[in-house]
């Protein structure tokens, strides 16, 4: 009895009447037990099965393939244009989502709550309906601004600028909703201490603002770094999909399961490796940024 | 003049904070803005530092029109009442700030924080974290930064609101003998009566928007230019149509002329204080007694007595 009560979360049981005593903390046992069954259960089937069938299908095929596949030029050059598209796509997430932040937390202005509803769609819509959008709007053809930018030469869609901002839309929220809370629930006083102390506003932003929000800001960025290197759908879209051109790793891997050439697995199983290091880099920042 | 707004007026949307607000204040003096939540007090400190910007009027600080200089170029000490430290810099830090911002030598910069986190008596504590300090420390160490870029005025937002009593009253008189040694131009915000008229050498009553009056200490005790003001600094009571503080009424055994009759409803005593309530022409005064004025009178409830105000009171008529 004393045991089990003290390896679970603790209840707080109603004062007992001497019949039910004994019976009760034995059926929430039975309950709580088969709650975290269909828990695990749920996750397993969802996340662990798929991971590790890849994974097994990796180490079956033996070290010599993994390494192969993903040394193959087309792999190499994925990788470059994955870390350009991520690299930009964060850094602007980073720099807007601070600033945007910065303005919904210290001013109120019209269209505030529009834009702070706006913000969120990125996350909502699904990404091959922004990878169409985008070149519904930067298509040289059927662009709304594509003959203007046929003719000044710059080229957005099926190229890098059309991928960077597929992608940086799609992770456009993470930052700026993990620095908001931060901002919001400090205050302004600290910035005001700082102004009367004779800091301008590039002074309190990188002395005072910035360390108040690092740990948030560094949260926000693996998050969006995570979200960026996996997006498949909406640069799917606006790439045009040229093998060893506009092929990120997500690419690839969709080209060589589709068409059963070998490698698709290998550079999942590097995919999940990525994303399992942001997780952890997530888990290092998170009690350090709630502390 | 240390600081003079004149005209001073802002809006929040259709609230006033203030109306048409004239305030001199002497340099060198530290003078109290007393009044309740929301008179504008707060808001008329704000403005003399720049944080807030005026609708109408102007602030001129030693003399100089500052009502378009920004805050950071003021050179004003502001102290908050939630103190405001910069919670990821040590105390050493936090002190330094405004001189790292005006790019002083290391050296000047290293002396005068330790000179003045000795001042207050936060030397031990310099390579702390705020986190890491109590709330009288941390407004200690927030006073020491204010005071580290030698402000012409220092301004204090109820700086002591967010303290416990004694702390509160230690941090007092610690104002009192830090300002008497400064001798800087100092503004407080406080709306605890006590307090202002504990430490401050002018008092500025404000509410509504509005000041009520302007006075030492003594001067609003002892003359207040209206009920507000008498109610606000201290007990009032109502003897027939004369508003007078209880400790003003004198109570007779016999009958005199000029005196009330009244009769004692209710004795109360508290510690060495006895409070008599009493009913008088219509009125329903109370008085405070000391215990040996009480059994001098022998007082009890039912006793019928004679009352009427200290020859030296303050009494204003009921408005």
């Amino acid at each position: 009895m004393v045991n089990t009560i003290t390896d679970t979360p603790p209840v707080v049981a109603p004062p007992p009447v001497p019949a039910t005593r004994t019976r009760r903390p034995r059926r929430r046992r039975l309950v709580r037990y088969l709650l975290r069954f269909v828990a695990v259960g749920y996750v397993a089937a969802l996340v662990a099965m798929p991971v590790v069938v890849v994974t097994w299908r990796v180490i079956d095929q033996g070290w010599s393939v993994f390494w192969e596949a993903i040394t193959a030029p087309e792999a190499i050059h994925a990788y470059k244009v994955t870390a350009q598209v991520a690299g930009c796509a964060v850094l602007i997430n980073a720099v807007f989502g601070v600033g945007m932040a910065i303005l919904l937390a210290r001013y109120r202005f019209p269209g505030r709550t529009l834009l702070n509803v706006l913000i969120d769609v990125p996350i909502s819509v699904s990404p091959i309906i922004v990878g169409l959008a985008l070149v519904l709007a930067f298509g040289w053809t059927t662009g709304w601004f594509g003959s203007e930018l046929q003719s000044a030469g710059i080229q957005v869609i099926f190229s890098m600028p059309g991928m960077v901002l597929a992608t940086a839309f799609v992770s456009l929220p993470l930052v700026l909703r993990e620095v908001l809370p931060v901002l919001e629930e400090e205050g302004i006083e600290q910035e005001q201490a700082a102004r009367s102390l004779g800091a301008n506003a590039p002074q309190r932003l990188w002395r005072i603002t910035l360390p108040t929000i690092r740990w948030a800001l560094a949260y926000g960025v693996v998050l969006t770094l995570a979200r960026s290197v996996g997006e498949f759908g909406a640069v799917r879209v606006v790439s045009g999909d040229v093998t060893g051109q506009t092929q990120t790793l997500t690419l690839v891997v969709d080209q060589r399961a589709e068409q059963f050439e070998p490698g698709a697995y290998q550079l999942s199983v590097l995919l999940i490796a990525m994303s399992a290091i942001c997780i952890v880099a997530i888990s290092l920042i998170r009690p350090r940024g709630e502390r | 003049m240390g600081i003079a707004a004149h005209g001073i007026s802002k809006r929040f949307g259709s609230f006033v904070a203030l109306d048409d607000v004239d305030l001199d204040v002497e340099t060198g003096q530290l003078t109290a803005l007393l009044g309740p939540s929301g008179g504008g007090k707060s808001t008329l400190l704000r403005i003399i530092g720049g944080l807030e910007d005026p609708d109408a009027g102007s602030v001129h600080i030693d003399g100089v029109e500052a009502t378009d200089i920004p805050a950071q170029r003021r050179n004003v000490g502001f102290v908050f009442q939630h103190y405001a430290a910069f919670k990821h810099l040590s105390v050493f830090r936090n002190v330094a700030f405004g001189l790292e911002i005006r790019r002083r030598p290391k050296a000047e910069i290293r002396r005068r924080v330790h000179e003045l986190l000795d001042l207050v008596h936060l030397d031990q504590f310099a390579d702390r974290l705020p986190s890491q300090l109590s709330g009288g420390q941390r407004q200690r160490m927030a006073l020491a930064r204010a005071l580290a870029v030698e402000p012409k005025v220092l301004l204090l937002d109820e700086p002591f609101g967010a303290l416990d009593t004694k702390v509160r009253k230690e941090l007092r008189d610690w104002l009192r003998r830090l300002h008497d040694e400064m001798q800087v131009t100092t503004v407080f915000v406080t709306h605890d009566q006590e307090e202002a008229l504990e430490v401050s050498d002018e008092i500025v009553v404000i509410n509504n928007g509005r000041i009520e009056q302007t006075g030492s200490p003594n001067e609003l005790y002892d003359h207040p230019a209206n009920d507000f003001v008498m109610g606000f600094l201290g007990p009032v009571t109502r003897l027939g149509e004369r508003l007078v503080r209880p400790h003003d009424i004198e109570v007779l055994g016999a009958e005199t002329t000029g005196a009330l009759r009244g009769e004692v409803l209710r004795l109360v005593r508290v510690g060495f204080e006895v409070r008599a309530e009493l009913r008088a022409d219509g009125s329903d005064p109370w008085v405070q007694l000391t215990r040996g004025q009480a059994d001098a009178l022998s007082l009890e409830p039912g006793r019928t007595v004679w009352l009427r105000p200290a020859h030296d009171a303050a009494t204003l008529a009921v408005t």
